[in-house]
């Protein structure tokens, strides 16, 4: 299965494990992932908020990009990026004025045959009993806790995709991977987004509620599927022990790694030395070897 | 012919605009008019006087009127012909007022259209004959489809009128939902010790054939002369047999494989059961679905106990057919369900209350089950999980109601005033516990009804907040109610024991099914239409039938027993006369040239269009042809617009009536 793929900054940077593991994955599950030659930004955070030409524009680059290469499918493991190349596709799909001045700016017309999937929906084309038969560790004894968090699923206008309150699609992989999916309450609640930066002291709040709550229903890690949620749970632990000293690390995986590890892959492989929280304690219960 | 113009200057509505004396000089002038008046209000009794005596003193054959509109005063000057010897159809009248007076303003311009008007209502006239009114006898039969308090009311008010009824309920037991009540607003009265008698009285009438277990499938007819089927279900019990001493019930060894769904789910019921203990008819139905028998051929422990030898395993469904006069619709609401559905349904769940997966989160519904005397609880408030007492307790009114994004945006009307009464009855047997309401706005319009609120919040100290719940999760065994006090402008969290929620009334789940039988129409919601929102609130579009309850939109007890004995005096008003007079302004095919294509049939709004076989002298079959059933013909004329060979005619409106219009015209 061939399927264009997106990195995104934060894939190049702080997400860095993310592109290394989801590549590792992808070539055991026979994935071929086309890279988008010549990728620019795809606006996040700081177009929609100054020009919404500009927000439209730019991921509008990346799907042109795309057509050029003939692809049909565009996985955006990011998942802002996820986001704001849905938003893009419904604004010009839906708003012919705004589709004329990007495809006067491009200098040609927007695909729209194209469909844009995020790491879920990737991983749900591979199959879930794909997964299942490649499973190689043990790892029935992990709970784990799905993170949403607030792009995956909304608006659900937009992205149609699972269901905007009660999602369970990730569960699912969970499951197929061998392990025990949590039923927990955090999974949708903001984790502060790129308040990381400016307001730390937000993020510390909000990433606690989300950390304890997980733990709170017998989570031994969190999986995520977006670089801005696994930076503020992850990274800001530190910061969260520094004000409740009470506070006990959790391993924050991205969805990619934790099927690496069912798939046999080495946690170094993984990128899992490269966070900020340890996962040993995970890498433990699940006795897999460093 | 001679023919009588009277213009009317309708005061000044008409006179203004035109000059009402010219147009009666130059219609005193058209061919075939002898006598032509104008007067200030013809429509007053001396008006009407003048065409009566001109009637009389120039022997004048037909009339035509020059005033208001015909849905104004038709009938009043038809009357008036008829009075005095000219029949009421060799009458027309010329619409001066809304398609002329009202609508232009220069007096010479206005004038000449009064006249040509005037004119094409006398050529017109002169091509009218004569006609009478379809008499119809009338069957002095009422049905009513629902055993909820609406059809109850409606089934004794025609039945003590000395008419006969057959009272059609779906389930075992009439009752409907007011059975399952605890107390009512604003009194506090109890729901079954007000309802039973009603419910008895029904049951013991002589005029009122109680088929419960029962659906209509099949209404043919129209007004006066309805053919209704109805299925019996098989409850597998003979009824002329069983006591209905429950022996049967208590023995079942089949205790947990059903929810009751009188208790909403609180409580399982066996194979063999009756709703409630007061349930009338007290006759078990036995559910086959769950029934040991059925699914293995063994148990018959309920055929072993029986002393009456009533349990008929091999009891078969019965059709029963009834002529009927009158339909009085009163099959209910069901309430939304927060529950996960599939795509295909409307309903859309609360996924953000967790789509039903807390068993403390209960509905309306649920709640007066808990705080009834004869529920699941016998009326203490406990916990469905555990059956502890909660000590903290969230309503949340507006749940699918007024919430466009589930798909209702319709006010339920009756969830401000009962959250209020739960929240009393919790405080009444819970001195200890707190009490809140997330409201969006308080609407307790009816007697009584704003005062029992502030009863709630300042007598019984429950507290009110104003705003929305945006989640609701469990942690730690309490409920996490996260939600938003516009009034303080802060959000809220309450770790409540136990959450209500006051979910939307919505129609019931087959109503569309049984508008398509009846021919009903009904809105968006499933809710059936009135003709009138205003003027005539329980007839729908279809004659002879009438609405009660809660089927035509949301509405509480005291509205739903109105709207039943309005329902039931249509219904009576009907019964009150042998025949029923329709207009003769009926379409009619001319037989001869019908080629029997029933493209009217397939236009036609009111299914009057029939197949008729013409047949020759030894009985073979040579043509099928339409026929107009002049009962349920309302004389709309689409049939005559579409039909290919020019064979259907509407009486008063034919082709040679409306040519002399237009040629008068020239």
């Amino acid at each position: 299965m061939k399927v264009g793929y997106y990195p995104g900054c934060s894939l190049t940077g702080t997400g860095k494990e993310y592109d290394m593991s989801l590549r590792k994955v992808a070539s055991l599950l026979d994935v071929e992932l086309e890279e988008l030659k010549d990728w620019s930004c795809c606006g996040a955070t700081s177009a929609h908020a100054t020009n919404h030409l500009l927000s439209v524009a730019l991921p509008a680059r990346n799907l042109i990009i795309a057509k050029h290469q003939k692809l049909k499918e565009l996985a955006a493991p990011c998942a802002a990026c996820y986001n704001r190349m849905m938003v893009a596709a419904h604004e010009l799909k839906t708003k012919p004025e705004i589709e004329r001045q990007v495809s006067d700016l491009m200098g040609e017309s927007i695909p729209y045959d194209l469909s844009v999937i995020n790491i879920i929906e990737l991983f749900q084309k591979v199959g879930k009993e794909k997964i299942a038969a490649n499973v190689k560790a043990d790892l029935k004894g992990i709970k784990a806790a799905c993170y949403y968090g607030c792009l995956l699923v909304r608006p659900f206008k937009i992205t149609g995709f699972d269901d905007a309150e009660q999602p369970e699609s990730m569960e699912e992989l969970i499951k197929a991977a061998g392990a025990q999916p949590v039923d927990w309450n955090y999974k949708l609640e903001c984790c502060g987004g790129a308040h990381s930066i400016a307001h730390m002291e937000i993020v510390v709040d909000l990433s606690k509620k989300i950390i304890d709550d997980a733990k709170l229903h017998g989570a031994d890690v969190i999986i995520v599927a977006c670089p801005m949620c696994h930076s503020n749970l992850d990274m800001r632990q530190k910061a969260i022990k520094k004000e409740y000293p009470a506070h006990g690390d959790i391993p924050i995986l991205y969805l990619s790694e934790f099927i690496g590890l069912a798939l046999g892959l080495k946690p170094k492989e993984l990128g899992l030395n490269l966070h900020f929280v340890d996962t040993k304690s995970l890498l433990e219960k699940a006795e897999i070897k460093g | 012919m001679k023919i009588g113009v009277f213009i009317c200057y309708c005061g000044e509505n008409i006179g203004r605009t035109v000059d009402c004396a010219a147009v009666a000089e130059a219609a005193g002038r058209f061919p075939g008019v002898v006598c032509s008046i104008d007067y200030k209000y013809m429509c007053s009794d001396p008006g009407q006087n003048l065409i009566k005596n001109a009637i009389k003193e120039h022997k004048l054959d037909a009339v035509v009127v020059g005033s208001c509109s015909p849905h104004m005063h038709e009938k009043t000057f038809r009357k008036a012909c008829a009075d005095a010897g000219v029949n009421p159809y060799l009458f027309d009248m010329a619409n001066l007022r809304e398609h002329c007076s009202w609508v232009h303003e220069d007096i010479v311009e206005g004038t000449k259209k009064a006249i040509d008007l005037v004119r094409i209502s006398v050529e017109r006239v002169k091509k009218n004959a004569p006609l009478s009114p379809i008499l119809v006898p009338v069957t002095k039969k009422a049905l009513v489809i629902g055993g909820g308090i609406s059809g109850i009311q409606a089934s004794l008010d025609i039945a003590n009128a000395g008419f006969d009824v057959v009272l059609v309920e779906k389930e075992p037991s009439i009752g409907g939902h007011m059975s399952q009540l605890s107390e009512t607003f604003p009194t506090l009265d109890c729901s079954q010790c007000i309802l039973t008698p009603r419910m008895v009285e029904v049951y013991q009438h002589p005029k009122i054939k109680l088929l419960t277990y029962s659906e209509v499938e099949n209404v043919e007819g129209f007004i006066g002369n309805f053919k209704v089927t109805i299925r019996k279900k098989a409850r597998s019990i003979d009824e002329s047999k069983c006591t209905g001493c429950g022996l049967c019930m208590q023995k079942c060894p089949i205790k947990k494989k059903a929810f009751n769904e009188f208790e909403e789910g609180l409580a399982y019921r066996s194979a063999v059961y009756v709703p409630f203990p007061q349930a009338v008819p007290n006759i078990p139905v036995i559910d086959r679905s769950i029934c040991t028998y059925y699914q293995t051929g063994k148990c018959q422990m309920c055929v072993k106990v029986c002393g009456r030898e009533a349990i008929k395993f091999d009891q078969e469904d019965t059709i029963i057919t009834e002529d009927i006069g009158a339909i009085v619709v009163a099959t209910g609401y069901k309430l939304y369900t927060i529950d996960k559905k599939p795509e295909s349904s409307e309903i859309k769940g609360y996924g953000e209350y967790g789509y039903g997966k807390y068993k403390d989160v209960v509905d309306g519904l649920q709640f007066e089950r808990i705080a009834s005397a004869s529920g699941p609880t016998s009326g203490e408030i406990l916990r469905p999980s555990d059956s502890k007492v909660p000590k903290k307790i969230v309503f949340v009114q507006c749940v699918g109601s007024r919430d466009e994004s589930k798909g209702f945006s319709y006010c339920s009307k009756i969830c401000c005033m009962y959250t209020a009464k739960h929240a009393m009855l919790y405080k009444h047997k819970v001195h200890d516990g707190e009490a809140y309401v997330f409201y969006m706005d308080i609407r307790s319009g009816g007697k009584g009804y704003d005062e029992f609120v502030r009863r709630a919040i300042e007598e019984d100290g429950v507290k009110y907040i104003r705003g929305r719940v945006s989640r609701i999760y469990e942690e730690n065994g309490k409920y996490i109610v996260k939600g938003e006090d516009t009034l303080a402008g802060m959000p809220v969290t309450i770790d409540a024991d136990m959450v209500v929620l006051a979910t939307a009334m919505i129609a019931q789940p087959e109503a569309v099914k049984l508008a398509q039988t009846i021919g009903m129409s009904y809105d968006k919601y499933g809710f059936y239409n009135e003709v009138h929102p205003k003027l005539r609130p329980v007839e729908v579009s279809t004659a002879g039938v009438f609405l009660a309850g809660a089927c035509q939109a949301p509405k509480d007890i005291p509205e739903s027993v109105a709207m039943a004995s309005a329902a039931a005096s249509k219904s009576l008003v009907l019964f009150g006369a042998d025949y029923l007079e329709r207009e003769p302004t009926v379409a009619k095919v001319n037989e001869t040239i019908c080629a029997g294509c029933f493209y009217c049939q397939k236009v036609c709004p009111y299914n009057a269009i029939e197949r008729k076989e013409i047949k020759d002298r030894q009985g073979n079959i040579v043509k099928i042809i339409a026929y107009v059933n002049s009962g349920l013909c309302q004389g709309c004329g689409t049939c005559n617009a579409v039909c290919p060979s020019k064979s259907v005619e509407l009486i008063g409106f034919n082709d040679e009536q409306i040519y002399a219009q237009i040629n008068a015209l020239g």
